[in-house]
């Protein structure tokens, strides 16, 4: 029990102990941080509303999409492809995942970029279309990015589903489209519930995917958090933007388990991490 | 019942094949309206596979499957009005027993009133006799009560065919004696036709109008459980139907009165199937065929000499494992009443197995 104490407030408590006091500091002559107690910090929050309005719209929507693109594409790996290709196509989700998310994304900035798909669609004859800069260029990183994280959870829900319980929906009547709804689905929400939960909190501080692809345009709280921390050295505001994001991640994701368990009608064995 | 000629399904020149391997081989059998039926067989035989092809999760690779003289191969399962214990329940664990046991009912267009629902799922909670459970989960349920609920799950659709795949296997053996009474009543009570596949033989023969053994894809005998102990076709269904002492020997008169020589001596028994002069085959003879004496009987009864190798206590019977230096070891099975006027032989000692020259059977060697 103690070693474990031990890690969790050293590396857990600690820091975010650490964070709050900064937060209510003041800004160094030099940049840093200076003892003070204000609320001038969260005040000015408001100043960075742009970041929480881009994190709190683009991560949910983002987790959304990954869900819907993931649970077709984890389904037929587990329920529709044969052994051989099972292997092989599961190799295939995990193989960008050995390419850092920095050179993918690279990758991404052609491809969206005026010689990548604008120059095709330009030579299709329609027009100029902006894609790189945009909300959806990095939507688009977002689902690529984190679509592994999605496809595993439920990869591994459907994967144990007993197939028998198919079969016997099928024996009671059940098309093969009610069995999917009523037999399935439900059956395979713990991974729905898992996946939508580790790409959402990863998303919230997400800053990598947004600096790259949004050009500085479309910017989340994670890049905020960068700017406030390195370029301008105001620790302290810097705190209270964190510890403003932690509150938001708090209520957002103890309302979605008490959602997801009232919906698993109190199940035990759903387990989100 | 068995006795009608009321046929509800057919499996007609049936085979399945899966690439080399042939699950079911040129299987026929006509199942009746209202019967008992049960497929028996070691794991191979393909007997689930027969059940699986009249449920409509097999294509037969040829051959037809029929329902009420319609043929139904290419119609799936959701469409059959066949209904399938499986043989580990299959239960919906994310749904309630009540609604485990109306995902049938729900699933018929047009749809049925909520109420009529609810009615038909008491009732069949009644008949499984789990009144008021339909609130529970499944995880909360024994092992013997989710068969149940699997019971309830298919009959409350009153389905034309009752498939049951091995249903009692996970069941421990004094639960499944009570399930075995308790199903038989039960296919009395609703009429349905059941056709049960099970491994057990004394499952099979206690609850069957009717056995249909198999063996290698093919059906070997079908009978009422009486004919196939009494008269086996093949040492392979006396061997699986019973317990069957088997002596090797050759035919010596084929015919209405076959012989067999064993170990010098002259049999006469019954043949079902014609042999040959000269060929191998075996004496079989059933344990309650054979007497256990302490002196030599008289004449009109083939005697051997043995002495005791084990003894087995069964309550109403005593099994004896006797050995003979010519026959070699085989079961005997004396009669409490028996035992009572002779005394019960001990392991080790000298005794006399007897019979009567014209019981048992001849059967060949396949």
């Amino acid at each position: 029990m103690f070693p474990a104490t031990a890690w969790f407030v050293a590396m857990l408590v600690l820091p975010l102990i650490v964070v709050f006091v900064f937060s209510f500091g003041e800004r160094g002559p030099a940049g840093g941080y200076v003892p003070a107690f204000s609320f001038a910090n969260f005040l000015n929050l408001g100043a960075r509303w742009a970041a929480f309005k881009n994190t709190m719209v683009l991560a949910p929507i983002g987790t959304i999409a990954c869900l819907f693109i993931a649970y077709p594409l984890a389904y037929f790996l587990a329920v529709r492809a044969s052994a051989k290709w099972q292997t092989m196509l599961l190799i295939l989700v995990i193989v960008p995942f050995w390419t850092s998310i920095l050179i993918r994304s690279y990758a991404w900035i052609f491809l969206l970029g005026g010689k990548g798909l604008p120059n095709v669609f330009a030579a299709l004859g329609l027009g100029h279309i902006q894609l790189i800069n945009t909300p959806f260029a990095v939507l688009v990183g977002i689902v690529y990015g984190y679509l592994p994280l999605m496809v595993f959870p439920i990869y591994v829900s459907l994967e144990r589903l007993d197939k028998r319980l198919l079969e016997a929906a099928s024996d009671l009547g059940a098309p093969p489209l009610n069995t999917f709804l009523s037999v399935t689905l439900p059956l395979s929400m713990p991974g729905v519930a898992t996946g939508c939960m580790l790409v959402f909190i990863l998303l919230m501080g997400e800053f990598l995917i947004p600096a790259m692809l949004g050009g500085g345009k479309v910017f989340f709280v994670g890049n905020a958090l960068v700017d406030l921390f390195v370029q301008s050295r105001n620790w302290a505001f810097g705190s209270a933007v964190a510890v403003a994001l932690v509150l938001v991640m708090l209520v957002t994701v103890t309302a979605y388990m008490r959602f997801t368990r009232r919906w698993s009608g109190g199940r035990d064995d759903i387990s989100l991490m | 019942m068995a006795e009608q000629n009321d046929p509800i399904a057919e499996l007609r020149n049936t085979s399945k094949h899966y690439g080399k391997v042939i699950a079911a081989d040129n299987v026929s059998l006509t199942i009746q309206r209202g019967e008992f039926l049960s497929f028996l067989g070691p794991s191979g035989c393909g007997k689930t596979t027969a059940l699986r092809m009249l449920a409509g999760f097999e294509v037969p690779t040829s051959g037809d499957v029929l329902l009420d003289g319609q043929r139904v191969n290419d119609l799936p399962p959701y469409r059959r009005p066949i209904n399938m214990v499986f043989q580990h329940y299959a239960l919906f664990p994310h749904l309630t027993v009540f609604d485990n046991i109306a995902y049938g009912l729900r699933q018929q267009r047009p749809r049925l009133q909520k109420a009529e629902i609810a009615r038909a799922v008491d009732k069949a909670l009644d008949t499984v006799r789990l009144p008021g459970y339909g609130t529970r989960r499944i995880y909360e349920m024994s092992g013997g009560q989710q068969q149940r609920v699997a019971l309830a799950r298919a009959i409350v659709n009153e389905p034309k065919l009752l498939l049951l795949d091995e249903p009692m296997a996970a069941l421990d053996k004094k639960l499944r004696r009570d399930m075995q009474i308790e199903l038989q009543t039960l296919q009395r009570q609703l009429g349905i036709t059941f056709v049960l596949v099970t491994h057990d033989q004394e499952e099979a023969l206690s609850m069957s109008d009717r056995i249909c053994v198999m063996q290698g894809g093919k059906i070997v005998q079908i009978g009422s459980p009486r004919a196939l102990y009494d008269s086996p076709n093949t040492r392979y269904v006396a061997d699986f139907v019973g317990k069957t002492n088997f002596f090797a020997g050759v035919v010596t008169a084929s015919g209405d009165s076959c012989q067999i020589r064993v170990v010098g001596l002259n049999h006469t028994a019954n043949a079902p199937r014609s042999l040959v002069i000269g060929q191998t085959a075996s004496l079989c003879l059933r344990p309650e065929q054979i007497t256990l004496q302490r002196n030599a009987t008289p004449a009109d009864r083939i005697s051997v000499p043995v002495t005791i190798a084990a003894r087995i206590f069964l309550g109403e019977h005593t099994e004896y494992l006797v050995k003979n230096t010519d026959l070699g070891e085989f079961l005997v099975l004396v009669p409490r009443q028996a035992e009572a006027v002779e005394g019960a032989f001990e392991p080790g000692q000298a005794a006399h197995a007897s019979w009567r020259d014209g019981v048992g059977l001849i059967l060949g060697n396949d």
